[in-house]
């Protein structure tokens, strides 16, 4: 199982690199969101992984680490509020640059 | 207690009184001095204490655990110089009332103005060296506003740099030479550093530690070579400078030399560099003020001649010239003032400066005319006026001084030739002005004053005549006072008369007059020569060279090369570091890569769903070209990682990346749509294979650290939430009483940056317009048929069961999974689901229109649940909880940090709906542009 949550975080963070290295705003955004996705569930597993036991007294007869679990509570929240803050800065470079390269330059030709 | 009083009352009022400026000129003006008298007043009970010739320490602990407290001293010295702030700060607010236009703010100008003397008197009241720089340090940053006051104006914010640039430089300066005097000393406070002047000049590091702290103090005093800065600090408002240039900023400087003169002084070494320094800039200053034809060009050079001067009498190191030098301190900072604001006057009234222009104005303002002429001659050192005393005591010391060195009979002669200067710039300043023949072309043609306007000259020149006449009954007390406080010691006998009998000083005295009025006539034949050596030696242009041309160039430089304005290079570079950092890390870590932990088994369904994860991630990176389909893609990702918490016992991270991910995903939707649809094949190969190797190092380093880590047994804190969760925060959901209650303010701060975060999305889609497509991909035109009416219909009808199921899964948040945060979302999901059903207009007609105050009201009531805890004595988010018995209801807990976690639950709802509505509201107008280019 661990080999499979490890294989998930390298895929994750693998693909998240590369649309991060990309040209235009827009793959830019979905990387960083699958590299937040990537940066979630490793914080998570740094609990290590539990099956079966969440952490609420009484539930269950032992608990998985809460810890990591509270961490990633906010920074998921927070992931969404820097997600949605660097969306809207590709659409204001959109409306003042005329073009979404992450450069403000047009290699392509044409803007739009 | 009274004197940190003192010294904060300008600081906290500052900002009062901007505000109060807004009703009225007047109310601004009533203010300001009135802040400056409760702050005189504090210091009022120690006076008595004070004449008596005590020193009053006052000791605030501010951080104990450290030793740091703050200390305030109030002697002979301080007292002086509160004296003079304070004094002369009240006329300066009155006189700037009349001075400044009507489209200046005057309530900024006095904030500054309050700032700077709250600075002042800081710093001459500091009994801790460290303090004191705090407050030097604190004068320069609010002279650097008062001088850029204009900050319209290129040569103010050009004045205002440069006296910033070389007083901080000067501060760093002073602030080693201080950490050397104290180490020296063996303590900070200067009570014990004014008692150990003989360890201190016995030290092996006495030069280095002198020079820094005289580069401190002659930057501040515009002593030669570092004068440049005050006359470029000219492009100030006048009232401005009759402060800082008379009694304020530049004296700092020389308070510094007499404060530390029992300590420093009494070596050739100082005697070199204080005495030296300052006559040199006694001399430069007069003849450069001599060639001004500004105004307050030549009262600025005439201001770096009497630094000058101070400084050469403390250089000159005998008691007698110590007190010569605060005498002096006294009577420059009263005829000064006095001068500058004449020369506002004129200023204000001529609408120039140049001296070439103004003449004749006795005819219209003889009144000012005969104030500004009793202050030219105190400053001139004519008898009756009080710069005739302190500059004979000077004469007299500076012969004195000669007799005793190796070509002595310079010292008296170059005094001499600084003393016939001074004549001729002050003759000329009444001259030129008020005779000369006829005004040439002024801009404004020149009226008498307003009355009120002269008041404060009028009191300034009345204290130089009192000063000039009967020294012994008005100015003896104060400056025994001082001149004690600076000595240390017993003063030595000094005869404050006007007449001394025939003495060489006298002789001095009557060649600088004479002397002064010959040069005078000759001034034609002077000003061809100057103009022919204009500009030949510049300090300023030096000091350009080194700072606009060295630093500055080279940090342009240094910003280039680091900064290259490319994003993609910017983050190649930082994972190519990372990759570095990591390989690093991985390569050279001794311990094998496999942990001993037992290992889970793998089940068919954890199976399916990793392959699953791997695939459509690796599908959204492969497709994302075609953005649309690549957004899809991403969020089954996000559903598959929100089944991975599920199945890893993470039910509160399972519901929060579910609605998370749903508002993602409508939020990047509603961009898109802004944005083009496909992303161009741009990139070459050759960089796609390079992206691609660097991704896959990436990938495979998080792949290899997260199996090095999963494999490892864990040693957590954990069990001691575990264990206390219950009893300790009253809830059983532990998730939620780490959020809440343990590290509630972890939580705040969280809050408070998703605050800020919607609030810069607010203001970043303010005014934003951007043309939407016209058609869909394929090249159909949008369906006019908005919203199906099912859809709409449903969505309705779904609204309350939504807030019933966010509701239920707040109040259940502190023992079950559920919570502020997860109860937010769906809130806001089930609101934006009205909008997405409905259309925007309608309903944006049935919702509050601004979701601001839900954020700020969020805010508030965590803030407020915080702070509550200390009413009962508990450090700040100290929860309570207890049980509870309700008739029909049952028995339920409530814990305070349930009002936490509605605070939170605001924050997320307000922050949540202002991203979204106001990203579709810019979708909305997208339409009616449309509409308005296709009519």
């Amino acid at each position: 199982m661990e080999a499979l949550i490890a294989l998930a975080i390298g895929t994750l963070t693998g693909c998240g690199v590369y649309l991060v290295l990309r040209a235009r705003s827009f793959p830019v955004v979905l990387g960083l969101t699958l590299l937040s996705y990537a940066v979630n569930l490793f914080l998570l597993a740094s609990g290590r992984l539990v099956i079966g036991q969440p952490p609420v007294i009484g539930m269950a007869a032992s608990h998985a680490d809460a810890l990591p679990q509270a961490l990633v509570l906010t920074a998921i929240v927070i992931g969404f509020a820097m997600t949605a803050f660097v969306i809207m800065l590709s659409l204001r470079a959109r409306a003042e640059l005329g073009n979404d390269h992450v450069d403000g330059k047009d290699e392509g030709g044409a803007p739009r | 207690m009274s004197l940190a009083l003192a010294v904060l009352t300008p600081f906290i009022c500052a900002p009062l009184v901007a505000w109060i400026s807004r009703y009225g000129r007047a109310l601004a003006a009533w203010s300001a001095s009135g802040v400056a008298a409760l702050a005189g007043l504090w210091l009022a009970p120690l006076l008595l204490s004070a004449f008596e010739g005590m020193t009053t320490i006052q000791c605030l602990s501010w951080i104990p655990s450290v030793g740091v407290n703050l200390a305030f001293r109030l002697d002979g010295l301080g007292l002086l110089f509160a004296f003079l702030i304070l004094g002369i700060g009240l006329l300066v607010i009155l006189y700037a009332h009349y001075y400044l236009a009507a489209q200046d703010s005057l309530g900024r100008l006095y904030a500054y103005l309050l700032l700077f003397m709250g600075s002042m008197l800081g710093l001459v009241l500091s009994e801790n060296l460290i303090q004191l720089l705090v407050f030097w340090e604190l004068t320069s940053l609010s002279s650097f506003l008062l001088i850029g006051y204009w900050r319209k104006r290129a040569s103010a914010r050009r004045g205002a740099r440069m006296a910033l640039a070389i007083t901080g430089a000067g501060g760093l300066a002073l602030l080693a030479g201080f950490v050397l005097l104290g180490e020296m000393a063996g303590s900070y406070e200067l009570t014990v550093v004014l008692a150990s002047g003989d360890t201190v000049r016995a030290h092996p590091l006495y030069l280095p530690m002198l020079l820094l702290i005289l580069l401190g103090a002659f930057t501040k005093s515009a002593q030669f070579p570092f004068h440049f800065w005050l006359p470029h600090a000219m492009a100030a408002p006048t009232p401005v400078s009759a402060y800082l240039h008379s009694a304020t900023m530049v004296k700092a400087g020389v308070f510094l030399l007499a404060r530390l003169f029992p300590v420093l002084s009494g070596t050739p070494e100082w005697t070199l560099w204080v005495g030296g320094i300052g006559v040199v800039t006694l001399i430069v200053g007069a003849v450069i003020a001599l060639f001004k034809h500004d105004l307050k060009g030549l009262l600025a050079y005439s201001t770096i001649s009497h630094l000058g001067l101070i400084t050469a009498l403390f250089g000159i190191g005998t008691p007698l010239a110590a007190v010569a030098g605060v005498f002096h301190i006294i009577n420059h900072a009263i005829f000064k003032a006095g001068l500058f604001m004449a020369a506002g006057i004129i200023d204000h009234e001529c609408g120039t400066r140049d001296m070439r222009r103004i003449n004749g104005l006795w005819k219209v303002m003889p009144y000012t005319a005969t104030l500004a002429m009793v202050a030219a001659a105190a400053m001139a050192g004519v008898p009756l006026a009080n710069g005739f005393l302190s500059k004979e005591m000077f004469f007299a010391e500076a012969v004195t001084a000669g007799g005793q060195m190796r070509l002595g009979w310079l010292l008296p002669v170059a005094v001499t030739v600084a003393g016939i200067f001074a004549v001729a710039y002050s003759l000329r300043f009444i001259h030129d002005v008020f005779f000369n023949g006829e005004p040439v072309d002024l801009p404004r043609t020149p009226h008498a004053p307003p009355r009120w306007m002269r008041v404060p000259i009028e009191i300034l020149v009345a204290l130089c005549l009192l000063v000039g006449i009967f020294p012994a009954q008005t100015v003896e007390p104060i400056l025994a006072l001082a001149a004690t406080a600076v000595l240390q010691g017993p003063l030595p006998p000094h005869d404050l008369a006007i007449w001394h009998g025939v003495s060489p000083a006298l002789w001095m005295s009557v060649i600088a007059l004479a002397g002064g009025a010959l040069l005078y006539l000759g001034r034609k034949f002077l000003f061809r020569l100057h103009d022919r050596f204009e500009g030949r030696l510049d300090a300023r242009a030096l000091y350009e060279r080194l700072l606009e041309g060295g630093l500055l160039k080279f940090s342009r430089y240094f910003i280039a090369t680091l900064d290259t304005g490319s994003l993609q290079r910017q983050v190649l570079i930082f994972n190519l570091a990372v990759l570095v950092l990591g390989a690093v890390g991985m390569l050279g870590a001794p311990a094998a890569l496999t942990g001993s932990r037992t290992l889970l088994p793998v089940d068919g369904v954890s199976l399916l769903a990793a392959l699953a994860l791997t695939a459509a991630t690796l599908g959204a990176t492969v497709l994302h070209q075609r953005r649309l389909t690549a957004l899809i893609v991403i969020g089954a990702v996000g559903l598959l990682v929100a089944l991975a918490f599920v199945k890893f016992s993470a039910p509160d991270l399972a519901l929060t990346q579910l609605a998370v991910e749903v508002v993602t995903i409508v939020l990047l939707l509603l961009a898109l749509y802004f944005l083009p649809n496909a992303t161009p094949a741009e990139s070459s190969p050759s960089r796609r294979w390079r992206d691609g190797g660097i991704a896959l190092l990436a990938g495979g380093g998080a792949a290899l650290l997260s199996w090095a880590v999963l494999t490892r047994p864990a040693d957590s804190i954990a069990s001691w939430f575990l264990d206390n969760s219950v009893s300790g925060g009253g809830g059983s959901n532990v998730v939620n009483v780490i959020l809440v209650d343990f590290r509630g303010f972890d939580t705040f701060g969280e809050i408070t940056v998703l605050a800020i975060a919607a609030l810069g999305i607010y203001a970043l889609l303010e005014n934003l317009r951007l043309p939407g497509p016209v058609s869909d991909n394929a090249g159909r035109p949008w369906d006019a048929d908005s919203h199906p009416i099912i859809m709409a219909t449903f969505a309705r009808l779904l609204l309350p069961l939504a807030l019933l199921v966010s509701a239920f899964i707040f109040l259940r948040g502190h023992n079950l999974p559920g919570g502020g945060f997860i109860a937010g979302l769906v809130t806001a999901i089930a609101l934006i689901m009205q909008y997405l059903a409905n259309g925007v207009t309608w309903t944006h007609a049935r919702l509050p229109a601004r979701t601001h105050p839900w954020i700020a009201a969020g805010l508030i009531v965590a803030l407020l649940t915080g702070l509550a805890s200390w009413l009962f004595g508990r450090p700040f988010l100290t929860s309570a909880f207890g049980h509870f018995e309700l008739p029909l209801i049952g028995g339920f807990e409530l814990a305070s940090a349930m009002t936490f976690d509605l605070g939170v639950y605001f924050v997320v709802v307000g922050a949540t709906l202002l991203i979204l509505i106001n990203l579709g509201l810019a979708h909305h107008a997208s339409h009616d542009v449309q509409g308005e280019e296709a009519r």
